[in-house]
Parts: structure tokens; sequence; C-alpha cells
């Protein structure tokens, strides 16, 4: 299998604040990467240079043979790339199914060429909504959503762009045992489905069970990367997570 | 043909003396947009109220200028922190600011140019100082006291908001809410205390730099208006909340335009600055020496 | 309701109003009447980019003294035919010299349409407040510009002189105020086809959160200066006429800062999500000021739009229309 994302020596700074140093990694088409790190480590940035909200200074980012330098995100969102984000933003005067639309709208409707029917998007967008236990709420506004339903908001937006790899930034953060159950097998028929999924998580019952590899950011760099056994037993990543 | 040394080399003192006055009128703005991240694009208007305040001091008590602003900072200061409380509980907090703030402000600038307009009327208001009439002469060079004074009280003015920011702990507060809102909040701070303390403060810095305006011109309502351009113009140029980068863009700024209306007529002095705005926008948004 | 049938009572409620006008038989109603309607052209076309897409432009006067000072070219041009044009072509010239207005219209469109777009293109990439305060640049520099170019009449101002009347319709004012009636159609029709597009929603998703849209697969940067280029165009068109309906231009008055302040204020006032907010607060800001301007003075009218813009602002942010719609989701909720 060829890699479907090749980040090489990727560099970010802030100022003189050094964000991302030298990343390198791969993700095959079809796989389940994990990605964990100490808060801080960089990994939200990793996935702004990854699809577009930030440009990288160093390195570049190669997605489905072709490279990303230079391409604005919606571009690389039309191309098949796709993330949830950390901290919820959804557009807060649309209501959730119209949210849902916007991908539909400007990502898929670009790559078909033909206009969808108002029928169709209709439908995908309450499927999608089901998906995520959200279709009872499809005409409220995201005000009346409590911070867990943002999130399952957020990543049926992100799956709503059809992606070909699919970023679910913290998606789980304060679910209940049986949401992050609900997530990871959402998440599981999407990759059985085709989709290449990253999965960025502190809870790593999730993490573990979930990724074929695993990759470890701390400070910016990558710190280890392979099966999630032998990773976690890496003296340098238990020593980032526990100390000395 | 003699080319005017003389007159350039006057052109160009009288654009720094003129900068340094741009640097004190930019300083507040600098805090409010540049740190707090506040399009307050009514500042002008808290200028020329201060410029007016110190008009009616002066004819009818016959105060200096400078010396009732600097008495009556506290109010303006309280005035900001009163204007901001409205800002954050309207726009802020609802996350609105982009829109809706923006408005909030013009409509300030909009009332009070018009308030001052129905109280003062159109014509044009000058104060009486013994500084203002009598100049320097140092071989070719001619220094109007009126410019050299406010030059220098602005300088000190700038000067003292450079330690405030850079020594005390209020004044790191703030650099430190421009950066990092969340950690400030971590380090138990009151980020919004914070926010509208130096607010407060740009306010009175406004109106203290009305008092040096007031000496350096005559002024009517709509002046204000000028000022939009050269102020937001400076700190995009010397960098969004850099300080000293507002000094050599304030400085930079009053020399272009005494330049230009010294040798094309003053009537396209309004243009310069907002022309450089423009270009800057448009060529180097980060600014001559930003971040 | 489907745009067609919109578009066909936008239609008859404009001739409607343009009929109900000439019962009396009174002038100043369409003089007062144009200023209302001019109004509708330039809150709805402000409002396409600062209400759908978030964006505000302080500049409205800019746009809008664009077109009339192109108005103000062409027409000293072409009484200057003969000084100005070789003697081969001047027959040409003459033919289609004096310009009819649907065309200076159109010329104010697409002058106003390409300052827009090169405006947007410079500043659209950087954050709204950025463009916000360079469209207020761009209002000074142009007058600045328009006050030392004596072609146009600089500083002093200009002469166009209104042809006393229209064949068909009676007096030329009737003409003009028929033209503003059908680019306010125009406008409201093109607002609320925006609305309901694809193009709305890629508005109302730059407006609620421009990153997020983008990573939703929104281009913003095409998309927002397809508003700046449609906003400055709809303004440079209004502003046209405007040298024919008040017969001198002065620089002074065509940049003046109600249009700044009234293209902002009404659309705020009205409700900015929406093609009936505009319309709303024009109607009423724009009738309050004609009664305030009769009757107090102009310069407490302006402090009046003024403060009702900071007040609403602050207390109704969506405006009347969200007030409204306020009112009937909590009765529907009952």
């Amino acid at each position: 299998m060829t890699a479907l994302l090749s980040v090489q020596n990727l560099g970010k700074r802030f100022g003189g604040f050094v964000a991302l140093d030298d990343v390198n990694l791969e993700v095959k088409t079809g796989e389940r990467l994990g990605l964990i790190g100490p808060n801080g480590s960089g990994k939200s940035t990793l996935v702004n240079c990854i699809c577009g909200t930030l440009q990288n200074e160093q390195g570049s980012v190669h997605f489905d043979g072709q490279s990303m330098d230079g391409l604005a995100a919606h571009e690389r969102t039309h191309r098949g790339l796709a993330r949830s984000f950390q901290l919820p933003r959804p557009f807060v005067s649309l209501s959730l199914a119209e949210n849902i639309r916007i991908p539909m709208l400007y990502t898929v409707h670009h790559r078909t060429g033909t206009p969808l029917h108002a029928e169709s998007i209709s439908a995908r967008c309450s499927e999608l909504l089901q998906l995520v236990g959200l279709e009872k709420k499809a005409t409220h506004l995201p005000r009346d959503l409590t911070q867990v339903e943002m999130r399952k908001l957020e990543l049926a937006r992100a799956m709503a762009a059809e992606p070909k790899l699919l970023i679910a930034d913290e998606a789980m953060a304060g679910l209940s045992h049986s949401e992050i159950e609900d997530i990871l097998a959402l998440l599981m028929r999407l990759n059985e489905s085709g989709i290449t999924v990253i999965l960025i998580e502190h809870i790593m019952t999730a993490v573990m069970s979930f990724s074929q590899r695993l990759a470890v950011l701390v400070s910016g760099k990558k710190i280890a990367d392979g099966k999630p056994e032998d990773v976690v037993r890496n003296p340098d990543v238990v020593r980032a997570y526990l100390g000395e | 043909m003699d080319f005017p040394f003389d007159l350039l080399i006057n052109a160009i003192v009288a654009g720094l003396l003129l900068g340094g006055f741009y640097a004190a009128v930019t300083a507040g703005i600098s805090i409010s947009f540049g740190m707090l991240d506040i399009v307050n694009i009514g500042h002008p208007a808290f200028i020329i109220l201060g410029s007016y305040i110190a008009y009616f001091f002066n004819i009818n008590y016959h105060v200096d200028p400078i010396l009732t602003c600097l008495i009556l900072s506290p109010v303006f200061y309280l005035l900001g922190t009163g204007i901001y409380q409205v800002y954050y509980l309207s726009f802020e907090k609802r996350g609105q600011q982009s829109l809706r703030g923006l408005a909030f402000f013009f409509g300030v600038l909009f009332v009070t140019e018009v308030m001052l307009l129905l109280v003062f009327g159109v014509d044009y208001r000058y104060v009486e100082a013994s500084y203002i009439g009598p100049s320097i002469h140092i071989g070719i060079l001619d220094l109007p006291l009126r410019m050299l004074v406010p030059c220098v009280g602005s300088l000190i003015l700038f000067g003292a908001i450079q330690l405030f920011i850079s020594y005390t702990f209020t004044g790191r507060a703030v650099l430190a809410v421009s950066q990092d809102q969340l950690a400030l909040q971590l380090m138990a701070a009151d980020p919004i205390r914070i926010k509208r303390i130096a607010f407060g403060i740009s306010i009175a810095v406004a109106a203290m730099a009305g008092a040096f305006l007031i000496i350096i011109q005559p002024v009517e309502p709509s002046v204000g208006r000028e000022y939009i351009g050269r102020v937001f113009a400076i700190c995009v140029l010397g960098g969004l909340g850099s300080m000293p980068g507002t000094l050599v863009a304030a400085m930079l700024l009053g020399v272009i335009e005494s330049i230009t209306a010294t040798f094309y007529g003053p009537s396209w002095a309004p243009a310069v600055s907002f022309g450089v705005l423009l270009l800057t926008l448009a060529f180097r948004p980060s600014g001559l020496l930003g971040r | 309701m489907r745009m067609p049938l919109f578009t066909l009572i936008a239609i008859v409620v404009a001739i409607v109003v343009f009929v109900l006008l000439r019962l009396p038989n009174v002038e100043y109603l369409f003089v007062a009447g144009y200023t209302i309607v001019q109004y509708i052209v330039l809150s709805t076309a402000w409002n396409i980019l600062g209400g759908y897409c978030g964006y505000v432009n302080f500049g409205s006067a800019a746009f809008f003294a664009l077109g009339a000072y192109s108005t103000v070219a062409l027409a000293t041009f072409g009484t200057q035919l003969d000084d100005l044009v070789p003697e081969s072509v001047a027959p040409f010239f003459h033919l289609i010299f004096p310009l009819p207005l649907p065309v200076l219209i159109v010329i104010g469109g697409v002058v106003s349409g390409i300052v827009g777009f090169g405006t947007g293109y410079l500043t659209l990439r950087l954050r709204g407040a950025f463009f916000a305060i360079a469209t207020l640049a761009l209002s000074v520099v142009l007058q600045t510009l328009v006050v030392n170019w004596d072609f146009v009449g600089g500083s002093g101002g200009a002469y166009v002189v209104r042809p006393g009347e229209f064949p068909g319709l009676g007096s030329y004012m009737q003409y003009l105020f028929l033209l503003i009636l059908g680019l306010a159609v125009l406008s409201l029709v093109l607002a609320r086809w925006i609305e309901r597009s694809r193009l709305g929603y890629g508005f109302a998703a730059i407006r609620d959160d421009e990153l997020a849209a983008e990573a939703s697969g929104v281009p913003t940067l095409r998309l927002k200066l397809i508003a700046t280029t449609l906003s400055g165009a709809l303004m440079g068109m209004a502003g046209a006429p405007f040298p024919y309906y008040i017969g001198y231009l002065a620089p002074v008055s065509a940049f003046g800062l109600e249009y700044a302040v009234n293209s902002i204020a009404m659309p705020l006032i009205g409700g900015t999500t929406n093609w009936a907010g505009p319309l709303i607060g024009t109607i009423l800001l724009g009738t309050l000021q004609q009664v305030t301007t009769v009757t107090i003075s102009s310069a407490v009218n302006v402090l009046l739009v003024g403060v009702l813009l900071i007040a609403f602002v602050i207390i109704a942010p969506n405006g009347i229309v969200g007030l409204v719609q306020e009112r009937l989701q909590a009765r529907r909720r009952k």
C-alpha cells in the first residue's frame, strides 16, 4: 500500500517558539493511525499544517500523490482531507442540518461537478445526523447543544465532506463510556468503508483499541512510531507521560 | 536650480516633531487594537473630546491645556473602563465583536462628533498659552514651540507607557493578555479586569493627546476623521502591539506628510496617511518591525 | 415563495408605489422618495457584504461617489467633445453622447465593481478589521483624488444640468425616481436570491466561522471577492443618477459621512441576516430622518441615527427582523 499522506521534515514556529520540529509521518491508505502526546506537544498544530489552516515554514505535505504546498485549506478539503476541530467551531447562525450541508454544497458538489439534488442533500444530512445521534435536533441551532453534542456535530460535519482521510482531533473528550464506544464504532465503520482515519486522543483505551499504528508527539518532535503495544512500552514515551 | 535644502530640512524636522505627537496619539490604539484586539475606530473621538475639554477650561478659566487633561485623566480613564464594560458585555461576550463591535465604535465616533458640533459649532477653536507663538531658531532650523512642547510631552507620555508595560505587574499582564488570555487566567489574573484597565488607559492617553493636538493646531469636530487613517496607518506600519515600532512608524509618517505638504501642497495631506495605510495593508501587513 | 413570483411581486409593488406617488401631483414626494429608495439600494448592497458575510464596509460613500463621478466625468466629456476628440471621430461621439442614464448606471456599476474587487483583493486575505479600516482609507483617498481633479470640478464641484422633461412621464425627476426604483427592485431580488442559494450558505459560513468554512471546503477568498464586487457595483449604480438628481455635485456631499453611517445603521437596525432587514431599516430610519430634518435640524437628525445605531447594536443585535422572529418563535413554543 502506498502512503496516502506523507509529511516530511515539517517545521513550524510562532515567533521564537518552535511548535513543530522536523516531523516525519506517513499514513497508508486504509490505515488507522493514533496520534498521542502531552498537552501542548503540537498535535493540533500538526493537524493545522496538514490541513492548510496554518502554513508550515519547513518541510512538505503530500496527499494522494500531490504536493499540498501553497494550497489553501478549502482546496485540501476538496482533495479529500477532512478534520474536526478540537474546540468545536459550529456555524452558529445555521441549524444542525444546515451545518452539515455546507461541506456537501462546497466539497462534494465540487468533486462531482454536477449539482446535487435538494432531496439527496436532505437525505444525506439526515443520515449523517442519525449516525451521530443528533437527528432529533436537526432544526436546532448549535447554541442548544451540549458540549458533547457539539463534538458529535463536529465529527458529522467532517464526515459530510466525504473525505479520503479524516482527522478526528480529540472528538471524544468528555464523552461517557458508551458514547465513546459509539464514536469508536462509527470511526471503525468509516474505516471499513475505505476511509483512512487519524485519531488524536488522550483516552488511552480508545486509542489502543482503535489504532493499528501509534505515533507519539512530544514538544513538537515525534519520539515514537510503531505498533501500539511496542510504543507504550517505549521508555521515552513512558518518561514523557510519567516523568523521571 | 538650487535645491531648497533648508526647506527640506525644516520639513523633515517639522515632520519629526509631528511624528512624536503622532506617537502619543497612536499609543492608545497600540494598546486597544495592537494588544487587546479591540478595533476602536472611535479613538479619534476621544482625542477631539480631550481637545475640546482643554479648550473649555482654557477659555473660561485660563488653565493650561496640558494641565487640564493631566488632572482630568482619571475621569477619562473611568470613561474608558465604562465603555469597555459595555463593549465586553454587549459584544465580546457574545462573540459578535467583528461586525457589531465595529458598528458600535463607529456610532460612538459619529455621535461624539455631532454632539461636539451641536455644542461648540463648526468654527475652529484654539487655545492660548505662553508657548504658542514663539519659535526657537538654531541655524537654518526653525522650531516652533507650539510643536516642540507637544512633541516633548508626547515622548514623555510614550516613555511612561513603555515603562508601565515593561515594569509593572498590570502592564506586563496587559502584554500577556494580548498573547495568551488562557494562560493569564491560569495565573489567577482576571483578563477582563486587565483589559478594562488597559482600555481605560488608552482613552486617558487619547485625551492627553487631544490636549497636545489643540496646541499644535486649531480644532473643529471633524478633525478626528483625518486621524483615523493616521492612527491605524502608524499602528499597522509599526507592527501591531509593538511600541518601539509605533514610534518609528509615527516619525516616518510625520516626515512623509510634512514633505508632501511642503512640496506638493496641503490638499494632498489627508491622502498620504490613508495611502500609506492601504499600501501597508496590501503589501506588508505585519508592519516594518512587526511580529 | 419561489424567486420568479417574488420578482413579479416586487415589480408590481414598485409600479404601484410609482403610480400612487403620481396621484397627488406633488413634485416633492418624488424628491424625498428618491433619497429613501436610494438608501434601499445602498443598505441592501452593504448588507450583502456586511450582514451576509460579516465584513464591515465603512466606505459606502466611496463606491457611491465613484458612480456619481463616473457620470460627472462622462457628462463633462460629452459637453467638451469638440475640444477633446479628433475631428474624424467627432460625429460618432456626438451620436452616442450624451449617454442615456441606464448606460451611465451600468458604467457606474462596472467602475465601482472593479474598485470593490481591487480593494478586496488587496485586503481580504487579512482579518475583517483590516478590511474595514481599508474601506475607510479608500473613502478619504478617493475624495482627495477627486478634490484635486479639476476635470470633474475639483473642490468647487460640478454642475450637471438636469433635462426638464422626460417624454411620456412628465418631469425628469419622475424618470430618475423610476430608475432608482428599478435599482431597488434589482438589489432586493438579488439579495433574496443570494440568501437562498448555495452562495448564501457559503456567505453565512464565512460570517459564522471563516476557519471552519475553509476546512469545510468553502473557497472563502473567492466568495468574499464576489460579495465585495457585487456590493460595490450596486452602490456605484445607485450613485450614477445622483448628479442629475442633485444638480450640483461637490466632493463633500458625494463623500459625505452620512452615506457610510446610514448604509450601516439601516441594515443593523432593520436586521442583517435577511433581505427584508435593510428594507425595513431604510423605510423607518429614512422617513424619520426626512421628518427630523424638516422639523428640527439636519444635525440633530444625524445625531439621532448615531444614537439609534448604538442602541440597536447593543440591545437588539439582530435588528427589527430579529425581534419579530424571536416573538414568533416564542409564540410557537407555547
